[in-house]
């Protein structure tokens, strides 16, 4: 069957992510990849993207688009990377962005510094056979993860990668460069 | 997590990072209280400068980097990324930037060129570059020089959107017109707007700039910028048009807003009323030879 996938489309990398899905859902017909903007388009779909960008933004667009209840609200997987992590969790360490409380963690924004800091590293993922080059940029860290978090990759900065549920947040962009590995583990999770 | 294959600025870095800014405003802002202003309105970066470009208009002589200090403030004041420009060709002023640790530098016709004969190359940097073009081949050319942005350069400090419109579309335009042609055709086309040819094919093949694409230069209103993304831009720059309008506030509210609903006529009247004055503004024609800034760099 065919998977109902949305990107949240306020500000970031909407197109990559869109791209990315709709390579990863290529072999599964009846599958489709949309942008989503309003409350109402979020009804019918199995998964939800929650690009990277600006998390100030982001957040700030997501409350004035009357977003906020129905975000939390949505019932199917989330898959948020970067911005995304840190408007997925439930405590941020900053007044400036309102997480939606979707994974109970603690994520801190722009933990390795500024723009001169992002870097490509080699990751080991928990459930990856080899490891993952990971694209870092002006990156999130998680600080502590709940309970029913499943830590998925950490460096010396902190977590980069958890599991809660059908919901998976990575501080890095799995949509950048092409290797849709974890595009496939959430698919997977998603059991549609 | 295997340290010795860690890798800082990578082409992926560089254009990654710029794709985290499309769909977002870029504001220009001089000191710490206009950057809070921004950021509280939802911009997804500021421009820290010295003056906004009219008042480099107003004030004349020579225009150069941001006092480090005047940076460091701006930078101390916001979590969004932090952008600074520098003279074209200026190396020297980038080198500064980056140590500052800035988060992008624009490699600037508002600012005075340092270099009549060549631009910055920005592939020995590890941070990313922003560039204006005014079309394809000029797009294309600072590209191949390293730029991870592209911006229309518009007419900046103007308030008038018209050079900015005449970019955008050259820009756009320029990569419609490539489509159905065959190699021989790319590479000839190439030849024409003096742009590299493996760059054009590229362009021919994505239906669009290998990077993003944002607008700059004489954008003023809630629904210039509208017009903007209309027209294909991934972004909008602005420059004046915030803190020289009568309620900053406001207005960089409204363009955050108008940006983010671009097809969306209602709510870009909305948002555009009641704003008060918008900065006054220049009619382009009437700019002598030198006051005009876009035909700086090419």
């Amino acid at each position: 069957m065919g998977v109902k996938v949305g990107v949240l489309a306020l500000q970031g990398d909407v197109a990559e992510h869109i791209a990315a899905f709709r390579d990863a859902l290529s072999d599964r017909p009846g599958s489709s990849v949309v942008p989503l903007r309003k409350a109402a388009d979020l009804a019918g779909l199995d998964a939800l993207a929650i690009p990277g960008g600006e998390s100030t933004t982001i957040s700030r667009l997501i409350v004035k688009n009357g977003l906020y209840e129905a975000l939390r609200e949505f019932e199917g997987g989330v898959f948020a990377t970067c911005a995304g992590m840190v408007l997925t969790a439930d405590r941020v360490d900053d007044t400036r962005v309102r997480p939606l409380g979707l994974i109970p963690m603690r994520v801190e924004r722009n933990a390795f510094g500024r723009q001169v800091d992002s870097r490509e590293a080699l990751l080991e993922v928990k459930g990856l056979a080899e490891p993952f080059r990971a694209v870092f940029i002006r990156a999130p860290v998680a600080t502590e993860v709940g309970p029913g978090v499943e830590v998925l990759a950490r460096i010396p900065e902190g977590i980069v990668a958890a599991r809660s549920g059908r919901h998976m947040a990575f501080a890095f962009h799995p949509e950048l460069g092409g290797d849709l590995r974890l595009h496939r583990m959430f698919l997977q999770g998603l059991e549609v | 997590m295997k340290l010795e294959e860690l890798r800082f600025g990578t082409e992926l870095i560089k254009r990654g990072f710029a794709s985290m800014q499309k769909g977002g405003v870029i504001m220009d802002v001089v000191n710490a209280e206009q950057a809070h202003v921004a950021e509280d309105a939802g911009a997804v970066a500021v421009m820290a400068l010295e003056r906004v470009p009219a008042d480099i208009r107003a004030t004349g002589g020579v225009a150069r980097m941001a006092d480090p200090q005047k940076i460091i403030e701006i930078m101390d004041a916001v979590s969004i990324p932090v952008m600074g420009k520098v003279r074209i060709g200026h190396f020297v002023e980038a080198q500064v930037l980056e140590a500052l640790g800035v988060d992008m530098i624009d490699e600037s016709e508002v600012l005075t060129p340092a270099d009549e004969q060549f631009h910055i190359d920005k592939t020995r940097f590890s941070i990313p570059f922003v560039c204006g073009a005014r079309d394809l081949g000029e797009a294309l050319r600072r590209i191949n020089e390293g730029a991870a942005m592209i911006r229309t350069k518009g007419e900046a400090g103007t308030g008038n959107v018209v050079e900015a419109v005449r970019h955008m579309r050259a820009i756009m335009g320029g990569i419609r017109a490539l489509k159905g042609m065959d190699n021989q055709e790319l590479i000839a086309r190439a030849r024409e707007i003096e742009a590299p040819a493996d760059l054009v094919i590229e362009c021919a093949k994505l239906g669009r700039l290998p990077v993003v694409n944002f607008s700059a230069g004489g954008i003023a209103t809630p629904a210039d910028a509208a017009l903007m993304m209309q027209l294909g831009a991934d972004g909008v720059f602005v420059g004046s048009g915030i803190f020289k309008s009568s309620n900053p506030e406001a207005t960089a509210r409204a363009i955050v807003e108008a940006v983010n609903h671009y097809d969306d006529p209602k709510v870009i009247a909305g948002v555009s009323r009641g704003l008060g004055e918008a900065m006054k503004g220049l009619d382009v024609h009437t700019l002598r030879e030198e006051e005009v800034l876009q035909t700086r760099g090419r």
